[in-house]
């Protein structure tokens, strides 16, 4: 305490180690009480399991030309779609075309696997399940809000803003693939 | 809670009590000899049938929460075992589903009340973000509720207004993925809705307490506008109120019966009659008319985010709305020019509700085809753009500029001789200021 500043601070009410006494009490305060709070909030996570969930394999010898099959992956739809060439010329065509979401159809798929097309079914917009063969480029069609996607999933028209997510994949032979 | 109460305890037990908690005094000061303005007509009657509209929906929800089960797999199959199996099931269920729309008919009906009347404006302004808040709450509510179900409906509407958040930058998809507890809209999501459907009534019957506490602080507004003056402009509460509300309360209650014997399902959508399948989206999906409007302004804007931010804005926008308005006359039965813009606004709603309930790109009308076939005239989507530019002009630019701009007709010195003055022009005689 001598070598504090004013004789006129009588001892014990120094005001440096008030202020500092103040201030660890609020910090501790103010930690403990985000350290209750954190598990209340985070309690809503995803939990160990839904992290957890396995992976898919799928037996792509199901899905006939010019088709698709539609299967549940995290709560999500996927589509697993076999094109046609058709469908496969004229996704690369509009490669250049004016895009929302600029994307060449190459990396759309898998190198040398054109003829798949595996793609998360949830409308990006607000996430409702679009039904293919409508709109006006040949692909998905969002009955919610209308929104247009080409076949190779890209958003061409309507309030969506991104094209149609790409899930994560491998083929593990020219039959099967792993999703997740 | 203004004035001294005049409660007099009259039996042994009843003094005994008021000394210890005055709970009777605050009953009879509140409800019963609680001066009401003498001009109070029918539209001030929503009040108390909302009231009545909660307990009614807290009281059913409880016992629906009896026979419900909340999992993925037995959602569906226990409300459809309410209905058919559960002795009288089928009239609790219908009561409640019925009851939210009665409810958010009747909250509507208020605020609409509130806005003509002036209701929101000093000093009231508390008053009305309490009843913002109250309205915030049942819309979440009733959101939550409708999931339970898990139909088709249930299910869909839940991911679009879920995925809603996921608009915002940066940290839209971690709120999505916390509140759904997954990557999709699954079970975890369900079981905290209905958690959380189960807390939330309770919450708004929380803020209906502060709500009612505020209106006794500043006391009620009234169909003139002008604050009671004199003894004599007011009455007690019971029996002018209590008898207005309750016939009000009966008339209410014979139309919820119409809804509820006799068109259960009028006000719901059949495809929420179907489970809920997470890979297949109704044709057209369409929430609870209730949203309707506020669905067809987030799908005037054909930019994600932008939708979605003037959507809440559409219901943030009233809880500015007490310093929006610039005007000095409370009621709008003295201004007649911001009468047809309110009337204008009431259209707009009830446009709105048209627009969100139709297909965007279908037409309203249509004046011709061009070559290659595309109709030309105005479709929902547009109509909703204009109906949303009106919605927001209304609040933005009418309610400000208005007040300053406008000559109101000259507002009488009391509610008693607002009364008069009315009853005079009634009976065709020369205005007596
Ligand atoms: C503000 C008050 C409330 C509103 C606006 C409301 C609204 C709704 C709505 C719209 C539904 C869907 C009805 C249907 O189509 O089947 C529902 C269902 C349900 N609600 Fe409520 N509710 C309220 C209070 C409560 C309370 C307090 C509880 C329980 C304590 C509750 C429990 C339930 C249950 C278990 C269901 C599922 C059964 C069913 O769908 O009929 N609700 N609610
Ligand atoms: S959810 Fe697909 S267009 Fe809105």
């Amino acid at each position: 305490m001598a070598d504090t500043v004013g004789e006129i601070t009588p001892a014990g009410e120094d005001p440096s180690r008030r202020d500092f006494i103040h201030v660890a009490t609020m910090a501790a305060a103010v930690g403990a009480v985000g350290s209750v709070v954190w598990p209340l909030v985070n309690q809503m996570n995803p939990s160990g399991d839904m992290l957890a969930m396995a992976s898919l394999e799928f037996d792509l010898s199901k899905v006939a030309d010019g088709s698709e099959v539609t299967i549940k992956w995290r709560g999500k739809p996927v589509f697993v779609r076999k094109r046609t060439p058709a469908e496969i010329a004229q996704a690369k065509a509009d490669d250049n075309a004016d895009l929302k979401d600029p994307a060449k159809d190459a990396d759309r798929h898998k190198p040398g696997k054109a003829e798949w097309l595996i793609l998360i079914g949830s409308c990006t917009h607000l996430g409702c399940v679009p039904t293919f063969g409508g709109g006006d480029w040949g692909g998905w069609f969002c009955p919610c809000h209308g929104s247009h996607y080409d076949t190779a999933g890209r958003i061409r028209k309507g309030p969506a803003p991104t094209n149609l997510a790409l899930p994560e994949y491998a083929f593990l032979s020219d039959t099967k693939v792993k999703i997740g | 809670m203004s004035g001294h109460s005049t409660y007099e305890p009259k039996t042994g037990f009843t003094r005994w009590l008021d000394s210890r908690l005055p709970i009777i005094r605050l009953g009879y000061d509140s409800f019963v000899d609680y001066p009401t303005p003498k001009n109070l007509n029918y539209w001030y009657t929503f009040g108390g049938i909302l009231s009545l509209c909660l307990m009614t929906q807290i009281i059913t929800g409880i016992i629906l929460a009896m026979h419900y089960v909340p999992h993925v797999d037995h959602a569906f199959n226990s409300v459809e075992h309410i209905m058919r199996d559960v002795n009288h099931g089928w009239l609790i269920r219908y009561v409640h589903a019925n009851g939210a729309s009665m409810f958010l008919f009747a909250v509507y009906m208020h605020m609409f009340r509130g806005l003509y009347y002036g209701s929101y404006k000093a000093p009231r302004e508390v008053l009305w973000i309490l009843g913002c808040v109250i309205y915030l709450l049942m819309m979440a509510t009733a959101f939550m509720g409708y999931v339970l179900p898990w139909g088709q409906m249930s299910f869909h509407g839940a991911v679009v207004i879920t995925n809603l958040l996921g608009a915002f930058p940066v940290v839209g998809e971690s709120i999505t993925t916390w509140l759904w507890g997954g990557f999709a809209v699954d079970n975890p999501t369900l079981n905290r809705f209905f958690s959380l459907h189960f807390l939330m009534p309770f919450m708004i019957a929380g803020v209906v307490i502060l709500h009612v506490w505020a209106l006794h602080v500043t006391g009620q507004n009234n169909p003139s506008g002008i604050d009671p003056k004199s003894k004599e402009d007011t009455v007690p509460f019971t029996p002018y109120a209590t008898v207005k509300d309750g016939f009000a309360m009966v008339l209410f209650l014979i139309l919820f019966s119409v809804f509820v014997f006799f068109q259960p399902n009028a006000l719901g959508h059949a495809d929420n009659y179907i489970p809920a399948n997470p890979l297949v989206t109704p044709a057209h999906i369409v929430p609870e008319w209730y949203f309707l409007p506020f669905y067809a302004i987030l799908r005037a804007v054909p930019d994600k985010l932008g939708g979605a931010l003037l959507m809440f804005g559409a219901i943030g926008v009233l809880f500015v709305l007490p310093w929006l308005d610039t005007s000095k006359v409370k009621s709008l039965r003295y201004r007649p020019t911001a009468r047809v813009f309110f009337f204008l606004f009431v259209l707009t709603c009830l446009i709105l509700g048209w627009c969100g309930g139709e297909l965007p790109d279908k037409m309203v009308f249509q004046v011709g085809a061009t070559a290659a076939g595309d109709p030309i005239g105005l479709n929902f989507v547009w109509l909703s753009r204009i109906a949303s530019a009106y919605y927001f002009a209304y609040f933005l630019i009418v309610m400000p500029v208005l007040g300053l701009v406008e000559t109101p007709d000259a507002v009488p010195d009391s509610i008693t001789a607002s009364i008069l003055d009315h009853s005079a022009e009634k009976k065709g005689l020369a205005h007596a200021g």
